[in-house]
């Protein structure tokens, strides 16, 4: 049960608080800070995807005037085996200091092996051309599949995943899970069918570049600006890969240009605040586009097999799913959320599922939005649609036969609660779209998709102003219109406009610890901390009133933006007033580890047509369904599913990273990595489903992931319909499919 | 090796008003305008043309500032982001962006804005199909560009209607 | 960037004084292919030459034998601010493919043209349209057509202090159309994995009595594919006429795999182009007349 019910303010689209600066130019990213003084950090990077630094000599570039500090990465101390962060979360050092500058061995092409600062940019890049370096250069392995072969390169001699004790190999990790007896229950099975799906690793295409300023004061107190999606996450990575406190760490976020899961590490900051140190003069430093594809980011690719039985009227009895994916040059861990969630939309009682993670010469993966569940969903949603279509069954109908319910378990063990996945297939089933004929030459394809949403720690303090504003400072970035999400929470506890209401977000040292703006977390988690701020705002505001009113509290009730008792009433803004004299400031923090996380689901419709000769692929018809539990900011909600679907379609049909022999990649740019423009989409309906999250006060469920998880298969589908033939490797792009035409 | 005190003095109208700088012969106006003139509503996403985040206005033509060298405006007049809203009132493309939230990062928003009034001033009619193809140089990674299109699709009516009054 | 001496002359005589001195020097007209090759690194001059102030390369003028497009004026001027888009409606649309609005609003046919890709959007329109290339270089002012102009990827004809002053396109005859259509994964900013130019022109009867058919993207240079050409020509443009065209253009096809697209889907896909330019410069001849 929710503890609101009704909401007056809660699901209406204000202007976002920081709307007025972003469509001025007034907000400042991580580029659009100078500090006094500062000078320029560049970075040296690998020409090689895999070799050995025999020598890095730096003194000409050092001799060069105008040239203030050059550091390596014997400038960083040893990682040694500790681990950073918990849970899903974590990451060893050995796994993050290499990645922002290589130390001793280079392991993927462009990764940092050098860096100067200079007075200028210019002078900067050419005293960096003057760094030596000399390398042993090893054959480089960038498919993933070759990389598990017996005479693959190795790239890290000193891993042994669990389970794999004897010879060191590629393999990063492996994660085998099992409820029931599935090779038992395949037996029951009237259909089953076994295909292999595929996805190329991509890249998050947020369109601001890593970039930030750095300043070391004499006392070592460290004072850094940076575009991140977390810069509590800034301040404790920079302090260990460093060796400075994190005490002596302050972290300010700017405005970030997008993210997508690719902003939650660090790059240039550590490399920054070294530098910063050595020259004594602050340090900016912005990544180059060309960079930013080449060393950031990366999703991973994969490969999955999925075998599915079902009984002829539509009952999954089994599946076994095993997911292969490329990891990078170092853990990115990718493989445990495919093995957890690959099964999740559906009642099975009896399945495997298995993830694998495999290095390779090419940039260490991050998260990209419901990180890792796009690519094994291509491959379990494909193959459910196949089934249907072998069983003769509508592929709605029979994902509505198997959708988990309250009550059902997931491959964790763990017992759904409230969830909203029979409401949106029930939703798209009846939507017009789907109720439409399909256009003659296209096709349609409909997938559904899930993620687990985070909940993590959040903080978050209100002060009231003495002329009854209220300002609210968080520790989350706002990627994506949080803060109006944060305003109109306050408001609604509060009962006071929302435009009287100004979020903020706060330096480390001004605010409690946030965790990473990610995993569809900020919401539900930063604005929790928010609500219980606010109330605790109401209470003491009652306890003044009945203090001035000298009656008990319990009698005092808050409702419109004030405190009553019979007649009398003192509105917020009056308690504002007086707050000096009746019991000093107002100011009221709440900090929570959130447990009050719930999943998503979404169901995607998709129509397409496929210009048979030339193999372009047009999608022509788009709605995205999607449980939100409460939608907040409807208007935001929308914005997610709608981007969220954008980059699936762009996923699905011309996303992919292209590496040459060497390892290089070949298309870092954006004319070459071809994310849809405006001119390639229509527009993407949307239906908001509200499943109320019951955990939640105001039944809030995260809404950023899900999104990107049913487009693939959903295209691939619509695809397949359209053009006649199957083709089950993305990016089903025109030279793909005008090969398949004719093969067939 | 660069010479740093190579440096070029050129005038040019900015924002409509006369304006002075200093830049190098190889600089180009998107360094200029962020760099020297502390004008940063000009964002850089790729430094090649390809994402329109630096579009602004050079003579009314719409352009990528990081493909117009600063030396080149010599004389000219120059729009950024922050010429669009006119004494403090925000231009239609800008209230509708916000309107129909439009944005989400934001950090494309300057560029579609300064596009999408060019657009409309081009073509105060555009059809959804002509909006997508005049900004299919502006790269939204956040939106899917549903929104934007809508709000410019909208803010060319509300134009629309305003000079029929 | 490299780049030490910015100078913007006001006549020809004043570029090619800049031009032919030993220094290191480019032409800027749009700059979009020249700056991003500074940014990246393949392009490294020590001066630029900005012709936009010298009026011969900035003019369109249309006269009665010829359009003359001067070579620094920009795919938007073109479009927007002339009419040569009603005379050569093929041509127009290769300009309006080359990248984004922004682009447009810079870049210019004689820079595509000097450029020299062999993607490059503008050049098998001008080829099928026989465009001529004017020269001024130190030796005085020569034409050339422009099928002769390209020499290799990234190569032009222009030798030591020459300069491409305009392309003149022939006045269209009575019933002739042009057509460009490419191929590329995106709608807009792409660059071409195949791209065709077609010119007709009919007789009363509806008889082909000239074509030019040009190709892009699928060899070192855009071709001018004479043999379809020659396929159309006394025919009614039957389907057997454009098969003929089509198989000849994917014969002169010799492209590369590369990461835009393989050499078999460019072959298949310029065919493909070919057949559909033909149809829509014939319908483009056949509305104009009713």
């Amino acid at each position: 049960m929710n503890a609101y019910q009704e909401f007056s303010i809660i699901g209406s689209r204000p202007v976002r608080p920081d709307g007025l600066d972003k469509v001025t130019g007034r907000a400042r990213y991580g580029a659009d800070l100078n500090m006094q003084g500062q000078i320029y950090g560049h970075i040296v990077r690998s020409p090689h995807a895999h070799a050995i630094i025999e020598s890095i000599d730096t003194s000409q570039a050092l001799a060069t005037e105008g040239v203030l500090a050059v550091m390596t990465g014997a400038d960083l101390p040893e990682p040694g085996d500790s681990v950073l962060g918990g849970g899903e979360g974590a990451i060893a050092l050995k796994d993050l200091s290499p990645m922002v500058m290589s130390q001793g061995k280079v392991l993927f092409h462009s990764q940092a092996v050098a860096a100067v600062a200079a007075t200028s940019p210019e002078l900067a890049a050419q005293a960096a051309a003057l760094i030596e370096v000399s390398y042993q250069v090893l054959p480089a392995v960038t498919d993933m599949h070759e990389a598990l072969g017996a005479d693959a390169p190795i790239l890290h001699a000193d891993r042994f995943p669990d389970g794999f004790p004897e010879e060191p190999t590629n393999l990063a990790a492996h994660i085998s899970l099992e409820v029931g007896e599935p090779d038992a229950a395949f037996e029951r099975a009237d259909v089953v069918i076994e295909q292999t799906y595929s996805v190329p690793m991509c890249h998050q295409g947020y369109i601001e570049p890593h970039a930030c300023v750095a300043r070391v004061d004499a006392a070592g107190q460290v004072d850094l600006w940076c575009s991140t999606q977390g810069h509590f996450m800034v301040a404790q990575y920079t302090a260990a890969l460093t060796g400075i406190d994190v005490g002596k760490v302050k972290v300010t976020a700017s405005e970030i240009g997008g993210g997508f899961g690719g902003k939650t590490t660090v790059y240039l900051e550590p490399l920054a605040v070294v530098l910063a140190q050595k020259s004594g003069r602050p340090v900016k430093m912005i990544m180059d586009r060309g960079d930013v594809f080449r060393v950031t980011g990366p999703a991973p690719g994969a490969q999955t097999r999925v075998k599915l039985g079902a009984t002829q009227d539509g009952q999954l009895v089994a599946a076994d799913v095993e997911c292969v994916m490329d990891s990078g040059a170092y853990s990115g861990n990718p493989a445990s959320f495919p093995a957890f969630m690959a099964t999740a939309c559906y009642k099975l009682t009896d399945a495997r599922s298995t993830g694998r993670a495999v290095y390779t010469n090419k940039p260490k993966i991050h998260a990209y939005r419901a990180p890792s569940v796009p690519q094994v969903t291509l491959g379990f949603e494909l193959a459910m649609t196949e089934l249907a279509a072998e069983l003769g069954m509508d592929p709605l109908a029979f994902r509505l036969k198997n959708a988990v319910e309250e009550g059902d378990v997931n491959m964790m063990g763990a017992p759904y609660n409230r969830i909203g996945l029979r409401e949106c297939l029930e939703v798209a089933s009846n939507h017009a779209h789907y109720k439409a004929p399909v256009a003659e030459g296209e096709g349609r394809g409909v997938a559904a998709g899930y993620w687990i949403n985070a909940g993590l720690q959040s903080s978050a303090t209100l002060n009231v102003l003495s002329d009854g504003h209220l300002s609210i400072l968080t520790g989350s970035p706002d990627i994506g219109g949080s803060r109006a999400s944060m305003a109109l929470m306050a408001a609604e506890v509060l009962g006071i406009p929302f435009e009287h209401i100004h979020p903020q977000i706060a330096a480390t040292d001004a605010v409690g610890h946030c965790d990473v703006t990610g995993g569809s977390r900020t919401t539900l988690a930063t604005g929790q901390a928010v609500i219980q701020a606010a109330e605790q705002c109401v209470a003491e505001m009652c306890r003044r009133a009945a203090a001035e009113w000298k009656v008990e509290v319990g009698v005092v009730t808050w409702s419109q933006g004030a405190a009553h008792y019979g007649e009398q009433s003192l509105t917020f803004e009056a308690l504002a007033r007086r707050a000096g004299t009746m019991g000093g400031p107002l100011t009221f923090s709440s900090s929570l580890t959130a447990s009050s996380a719930a999943p998503s689901f979404g169901v995607h419709i998709c129509d397409a047509k496929v210009d048979k000769e030339t193999g372009r692929t047009t999608i022509t018809r788009y709605t995205t369904i999607q449980d939100a539990g409460k939608a907040i900011h409807p208007a935001y909600v929308e914005g997610q599913m709608q981007g969220g679907a954008a980059q699936g379609i762009g996923w699905a049909l011309n996303e992919e990273y292209l590496y040459d022999e060497n390892g290089v990649l070949q298309n870092a740019g954006f004319l070459d990595y071809r994310i849809p423009v405006a001119s390639d989409l229509p527009f993407i309906d949307t239906v908001i489903v509200e499943v109320p999250n019951p955990l939640h006060p105001f039944g809030v469920k995260g809404v950023g992931e899900v999104p990107i998880v049913p487009p693939m298969p959903a295209v691939a589908e619509a695809v397949y319909q359209s053009a006649g033939v199957r083709l089950r490797d993305m990016p089903l792009n025109p030279p793909k499919i005008v090969a398949a035409l004719q093969e067939q | 090796m660069n010479k740093p005190l190579n440096k070029m003095a050129v005038q040019a109208t900015i924002n409509g008003e006369p304006t002075a700088f200093l830049c190098s012969p190889g600089q180009v106006l998107a360094d200029v305008l962020r760099d020297e003139l502390e004008l940063i509503g000009t964002k850089i996403g790729c430094n090649t043309g390809d994402c329109g985040a630096c579009s602004v206005l050079v003579n009314d033509r719409l352009v990528c500032a990081c493909l117009v060298l600063a030396a080149e405006i010599e004389g000219q007049a120059v729009q950024t982001i922050e010429g669009v809203a006119e004494g403090g009132v925000l231009h239609p493309v800008q209230q509708k962006l916000l309107e129909h939230a439009g944005l989400q990062c934001g950090i494309c928003t300057p560029g579609v804005v300064v596009a999408a009034k060019a657009l409309i001033e081009h073509n105060p009619n555009p059809t959804e199909e002509q909006a997508r193809y005049w900004l299919a140089g502006n790269l939204c990674r956040c939106t899917g560009y549903d929104k934007i299109i809508r709000a410019v699709l909208d803010a060319a009516q509300q134009m629309r209607e305003e000079a029929a009054v | 960037m490299s780049i030490q001496e910015f100078v913007a002359p006001h006549s020809l005589s004043e570029a090619k004084g800049f031009l032919s001195d030993g220094a290191a020097a480019s032409v800027l007209a749009g700059g979009t292919d020249l700056l991003v090759g500074v940014r990246l690194g393949t392009r490294n001059p020590e001066r630029v030459v900005d012709l936009k102030k010298i009026p011969e390369l900035t003019a369109i003028s249309i006269d009665a034998e010829a359009v003359h497009i001067g070579a620094a004026a920009s795919a938007f001027s073109i479009l927007h601010d002339s009419d040569v888009p009603s005379f050569f409606p093929g041509f127009a649309e290769a300009l309006d493919l080359i990248g984004s609005t922004q682009i447009q609003g810079r870049c210019s046919a004689g820079g595509n043209l000097c450029n020299a890709s062999p993607a490059a959007d503008s050049i098998p329109a001008l080829i099928a349209n026989g465009a001529q290339c004017l020269i001024t270089g130190p030796a005085g002012d020569h034409q050339m057509p422009v099928e002769d102009f390209v020499v290799g990827p990234s190569k032009n004809a222009l030798k030591e202090g020459e300069l491409l002053v305009a392309l003149i396109l022939p006045r269209p005859s009575p019933q002739t159309a042009d057509a460009y259509l490419r191929l590329t994964p995106r709608t807009e900013m792409d660059i071409a994995v195949a791209g065709v130019g077609v010119s007709l022109t009919l007789d009363e009867n509806a008889t082909c009595t000239a074509a030019r058919v040009s190709i892009g993207a699928v060899a070192p240079t855009a071709l001018l594919v004479e043999a379809a050409g020659a396929a159309l020509v006394g025919t009614q443009l039957d389907a057997a006429a454009i098969e003929a065209a089509v198989a000849a253009a994917r014969q002169s096809a010799c492209p590369i795999s590369d990461k835009r697209g393989t050499s078999e889907y460019r072959t298949h896909v310029v065919g493909v182009l070919v057949a559909r330019a033909i149809a829509q410069a014939q319908a483009r001849i056949v509305e104009a007349v009713s």
